[in-house]
């Protein structure tokens, strides 16, 4: 009972900040959107006069202050309207509704792939340091960290679609529609075209999570609690998975929370080089029509997604770790 | 006997799959999907071009951009207007009857404040019905073009848009998508089956369309995909995912030239490229030359076209992909003619000369407004203009930015010097006189005013004459010519890429055309 205490005050406290930095990420995204260019020119033929032009930018009140504009945005968002994309004319939030599975598959299937081969690598790396099979995994990653997304997928598309043709080059394929969710993971043609976008975006998270995990082995191999389970006999298994890694996953549990976020806001990048229909997709060609309803959509969207990614490590912190609990507030 | 069994069955089986995929079915892509299947609510190249193979004008224009008949058979011209005869027994895909009443409809909803089609539906003042199959479009005095007006606007089912509750366009203040955003019934020769916006559009053939029998085209089935990013646009059509890409990168034409079973079309496109220079104001924004404005001065003027060199740019920039030119309307287009067409030459020394005798021995600063996303190499012909005018000592900081913000500029009349690009889609040159030539046209930013040009573009919207009209037309390009108010550069070439199987008669305009497309 004394634990459920803190930890209650403990989400209060961040939910209000979570408030706090929607308003403030709104507010920042919405006064740059007058940088981004006219929309209007966008929306109309070149054969449209200035006074048509001036007439739609009154409709739309372009015009108006920014502050103005912004009052306005957040009470039409607080009932619930996201206004009408000025690209496509149709609902915000259904299109931000209809292009999320996509996203959220994709960042699933990169996740997994992060984790699974990141965390295998990590330790093995730890453990045999000096082997040529780390040797090599650790240069290689070097390649993941350091290279552009979209060269990277480009590169796949020419390896696997156009010289070998394993594989599609872009674009979601074998969709299944399961209770209102667009699914393409229920077909191995849905799967054939996951697979290069979800390497693409899963490359920079792995090598991260490679590294890191790594890194937290070798410390924690050195200290003094694996040489005395050693000393007790233990198996080398139990030793390395259970003693060991269960010690570094801490600071991997943050960094993968964090960079949930950043795979969703990476996925922009390989959205667009694999035409994924996502958010990040959207998002992009919103930027260059100006479509403002949209692009604010999705950066409020954005910034909540991290901020309730925060709150779940926050809380998973108390469960994993027993010594934030004791600290208390 | 078992094996010839197996074999024979096999045979079978191989030869059912044959049949399947012995349809034609064509898969193509391009950058941007079409932004609504609602064919009033946008007047944009590719939306205009996927809406035409649903919907129908009264007037087309085949892949030579030669007027055609379609939804009408015949007009004739009067000094009230032009009376139109409707093709007989046509349907639109709901298998309703396509009549004179819908032609009203259409022509009004087209007029429509919200539609953005009502600049060019303007030319008809109104629609008199004089039997079912007949329609007068009345206008205000004589117009000499109005079928080259009218090739846009598309005819829509006057029962269908009352039951779906789309009698107008949808508006910028709605907060709902309007039925016809996303469902069509068109008369044309393809049936729209679905549609996810930026995914996948497919169309089937339409097996009542009037046309059937009367076209080249075989095609069965279209499945459209747009892809955005321009290298994996080329990877869909190098892995064979794709039979037709609409826009390849310049740079990559000569590898698909160069792969086994794919080929490049080009041609020149209706857009010419030409730089602006205000020589309306008093003294210029973003020059160091205070209180006179050296674009007034023709010699100035004389010597920034002398200055650029279009045939390098033609060369290194557009790796041989442009037409360099004098006028800033490409031929094709009424008013085009090879006395102004050539370019104006290069030569430095001449140009520095005239710096000299205009008082600018020494040159000047000034800024180029570029756009950086919508023309073939915009911001490296920019590049290229800025160190051609640094030899006669003009100083150009180049401002390249993206075109929702570039054109803004232009609209306001905020620039000194600044990149435009033109196409006509009336392929007449009072396209070109009323907006860019014309001192009050919309996108007229020069400053350029002259009484005799200003007055030809009135006289030629009602000169029914057409030698007369011509002369007038020519009248006013040698002015131009003389006068220089722009830097023309050069007309663009459209390029196609696609496989072997399929002949894609590839037209100026840049749309794709179903009806005449062959797959073998």
């Amino acid at each position: 009972m004394k634990v459920t205490q803190p930890m209650f005050f403990f989400i209060f406290r961040r939910l209000a900040q979570s408030v706090l930095v929607m308003a403030v990420v709104s507010a920042i995204s919405f006064s740059l959107f007058n940088f981004v260019g006219d929309p209007v020119n966008n929306m109309v033929g070149q054969d449209a006069t200035r006074e048509q032009r001036l007439e739609i930018r009154e409709q739309l009140g372009l015009d108006d202050p920014v502050l103005t504009q912004y009052t306005r945005f957040i009470g039409n968002v607080l009932r619930g309207d996201f206004g009408i994309s000025y690209r496509i004319k149709r609902p915000v939030s259904t299109l931000i509704l209809e292009r999320l599975p996509a996203t959220l598959e994709l960042v699933f299937v990169s996740a997994i792939i992060a984790l699974i081969v990141g965390i295998g690598l990590g330790v093995y790396t730890g453990i045999r340091r000096h082997s040529w099979i780390s040797r090599s995994v650790m240069a290689v990653s070097l390649i993941g960290v350091s290279l552009p997304t979209f060269i990277i997928g480009i590169a796949l598309i020419y390896l696997f679609a156009v010289h070998l043709r394993w594989l599609p080059s872009s674009g979601r394929s074998g969709v299944l529609e399961l209770g209102g969710w667009k699914t393409s993971l229920l077909s191995l043609e849905g799967w054939r075209a996951i697979v290069l976008p979800a390497i693409t975006l899963s490359l920079f998270q792995l090598t991260m999570i490679l590294r890191l995990v790594r890194a937290e082995m070798l410390e924690v191999m050195r200290s003094d609690y694996i040489k005395f389970a050693r000393a007790r006999g233990l198996s080398d298994r139990a030793i390395h998975f259970v003693h060991a890694l269960r010690n570094t996953l801490v600071p991997v549990i943050t960094v993968i929370g964090l960079n949930i976020g950043g795979l969703i806001a990476y996925s922009v990048i390989t959205e667009t080089v694999f035409q994924w229909p996502g958010t990040g997709l959207m998002f992009i060609q919103a930027v260059d029509f100006v479509d403002v309803p949209i692009m604010a959509a999705y950066l409020i969207f954005v910034a909540l997604l991290f901020v309730v990614i925060n709150l779940i490590v926050d809380i998973l912190y108390f469960v994993v770790d027993p010594r934030i609990r004791l600290g208390g507030t | 006997m078992k094996i010839a069994k197996l074999l024979a069955t096999s045979l079978v089986a191989m030869t059912a799959a044959g049949a399947v995929s012995a349809e034609n079915v064509m898969r193509w892509t391009s950058q941007g999907d079409a932004l609504t299947m609602d064919p009033h609510s946008q007047n944009e190249g590719p939306t205009i071009a996927m809406n035409g193979q649903i919907y129908e004008s009264l007037v087309t224009r085949d892949a030579a951009l030669v007027l055609q008949p379609e939804l009408a058979e015949s007009w004739t011209s009067a000094p009230d207007g032009w009376t139109f005869n409707l093709r007989k027994g046509v349907k639109f895909h709901d298998g309703s009857d396509f009549t004179a009443e819908d032609v009203v409809f259409s022509f009004n909803r087209a007029m429509h404040e919200a539609s953005d089609f009502k600049e060019q539906a303007k030319n008809v003042a109104s629609v008199e019905v004089i039997d079912d199959y007949t329609v007068k479009l009345m206008t205000n005095g004589p117009n000499p073009i109005l079928p080259n007006q009218l090739t846009s606007i598309y005819m829509m089912d006057k029962g269908w848009s009352e039951a779906n509750n789309v009698v107008n366009p949808q508006d910028f203040k709605a907060n709902e998508e309007s039925f016809a955003v996303r469902n069509t019934n068109g008369t044309g020769p393809f049936i729209l089956e679905s549609r996810a916006p930026d995914e996948l559009t497919v169309l089937n053939k339409n097996p009542n369309w009037w046309g059937n029998g009367q076209f080249p085209g075989n095609l069965d089935r279209i499945e459209y995909r747009p892809i955005s990013n321009a290298a994996t646009r080329v990877a869909a059509l190098l892995s064979g995912e794709v039979d037709f890409v609409l826009d390849p990168p310049l740079q990559d034409l000569k590898r698909i030239e160069g792969a086994a079973g794919l080929q490049v079309k080009t041609v020149a496109q209706i857009r010419s490229i030409f730089f602006g220079m205000d020589q309306g104001v008093d003294e210029l924004r973003t020059s160091d030359v205070k209180g006179a404005n050296p674009f007034k001065d023709q010699r100035v003027r004389e010597a920034f076209n002398l200055a650029i060199d279009k045939k390098a740019i033609q060369r290194v920039v557009m790796e041989g992909l442009s037409f360099p030119t004098g006028m800033i309307t490409p031929p094709g287009v009424l008013g085009n003619t090879p006395e102004n067409d050539p370019s104006y030459g290069f030569d430095v020394n001449k140009a520095k000369e005239l710096m000299a005798a205009a008082g600018y021995g020494d040159g000047f600063q000034i800024q180029l407004d570029c756009p950086n996303n919508r023309y073939n190499n915009d911001e490296k012909i920019c590049q290229a203009a800025v160190a051609m005018l640094a030899k006669i000592g003009v100083k150009v900081n180049l401002d390249a930015i993206p075109k929702a913000q570039h054109f803004p500029k232009i609209q306001k009349r905020t620039s000194d010097f600044y990149m435009l690009g033109w196409g006509v889609p009336t392929l007449d040159s009072h396209y070109v006189f009323s907006y860019l030539l014309a001192s009050e046209g919309s996108w007229n930013a020069t400053g350029y005013n002259n009484a005799r040009v200003n007055e030809i573009t009135d006289l030629i919207t009602t000169e029914t004459d057409i030698e007369k009209r011509t002369a007038l037309i020519d009248e006013a390009w040698t002015l131009v010519r003389a006068e220089m108010p722009y830097v023309p550069i050069h007309h663009q070439v459209l390029a196609w890429g696609m496989t072997d199987k399929v002949d894609v008669p590839i037209a100026s305009d840049d749309a794709f055309r179903p009806r005449y497309t062959v797959m073998k």
